[in-house]
């Protein structure tokens, strides 16, 4: 197998237990779409072309609630804010690549796949072929996506509950292990105690705008001790 | 698939992809001032903690801060053994084989 390839199922394999945690939600999501009145091109097209769980599940709130589409997509916009984050965290890794690459990449960006491609990226071993890996993460995150979703949407409320499965624990049991590794310095671990505060703090902001207020609340802590730890090192060496 | 529907998902799309794409689409071009590049190792550990810490606090959108809380149970063990092991596949592992086991003794 040439070494592209292995990157790529590389890639694969490290989003399983992220997969497993996502098979539940595409399940939910495909029968909330049929009882929200949604027709099954459009939720697939949702699953298909947005391919953003957390919004599709707000937007099929939003349909059944019979809102206005210009608040469906503003809704949309805001809750998927977050990506942005993501997309510049991963900026210096992808700043070399083609356009060609940088299309798919943003289009498969998720939650997951960024977790798992930035993981691999910080790992520095041949980074001229981490893309690969990112891809992979993506297209089995994608058709997994795809494929449960439309289980869903194919047996509605056939299926017994499926939030009641535990699956929902995989997401955030590899989250765990994936910070565990960033925590290598006091400021870092003030950055994740801080936004993990944060997180329960603002529970109450709509559209998962809590999981960005608290981000930048870490990311300032965390710029703020390494501030403060540098200044101290150069009072030490004066 | 009806006209709206068709209006609302070619607009999440186009939102959607917008989001994501757009520093892509520079990313030759833009120049970061040295605080942001610096902070940008900070982004990873606190979105995933921000996401982590509702999603076992709150696992069925109320609070359950407490020893039957599965979730709750999981994770601590999780950081045990990331801490541990030092291996995100058997950390993992363990996290997952923590929650059922769990589950099913309480």
């Amino acid at each position: 197998m040439s070494d592209r390839k292995k990157e790529f199922f590389t890639g694969v394999r490290d989003n399983f237990p992220l997969m497993l945690g996502a098979f539940p939600f595409g399940l939910i999501y495909g029968a909330l779409a049929v009882t929200a009145g949604l027709s099954k091109g459009a939720a697939m097209a949702m699953s298909a072309f947005v391919f953003a769980g957390s919004s599709q599940f707000i937007a099929v709130g939003l349909v059944a609630a019979q809102a206005p589409v210009v608040i469906i997509i503003l809704t949309t916009f805001i809750v998927n804010l977050r990506h942005m984050l993501y997309s510049a965290t991963l900026l210096p890794y992808l700043k070399t690549l083609p356009q060609k690459w940088r299309i798919p990449l943003a289009f498969w960006l998720t939650d997951e796949t960024f977790a798992v491609a930035v993981h691999r990226y910080q790992r520095k071993e041949s980074p001229e072929l981490a893309h690969w890996y990112q891809l992979g993460s993506s297209v089995a995150m994608y058709l997994n996506w795809q494929l449960w979703s439309y289980v869903g949407l194919v047996l509605g409320n056939k299926i017994p509950d499926a939030s009641n499965w535990g699956l929902d624990v995989a997401m955030p049991v590899t989250f765990i292990g994936m910070i565990i590794p960033f925590v290598k310095s006091w400021p870092m671990g003030i950055c994740v105690l801080t936004a993990g505060a944060a997180s329960l703090m603002t529970l109450s902001l709509p559209y998962k705008l809590g999981i960005m207020v608290s981000a930048f609340a870490g990311i300032a802590a965390g710029l703020v001790a390494e501030h403060g730890a540098k200044k101290r090192a150069g009072m030490v060496q004066a | 698939m009806s006209s709206t529907e068709m209006v609302m998902s070619a607009g999440m799309v186009g939102v959607t992809f917008g989001i994501r794409y757009f520093l892509f689409a520079f990313a030759d071009r833009i120049r970061m001032a040295s605080w942001m590049e610096t902070s940008l190792k900070y982004i990873p550990p606190a979105v995933l903690i921000a996401i982590t810490v509702p999603a076992v606090v709150l696992p069925k959108g109320d609070w359950h801060l407490s020893v039957s809380n599965p979730y709750l149970v999981a994770a601590v063990v999780t950081t045990a053994a990331g801490i541990m092991t030092k291996n995100l596949l058997a950390t993992i592992a363990v996290g997952l084989a923590a929650f059922f086991v769990y589950r099913l003794l309480i």
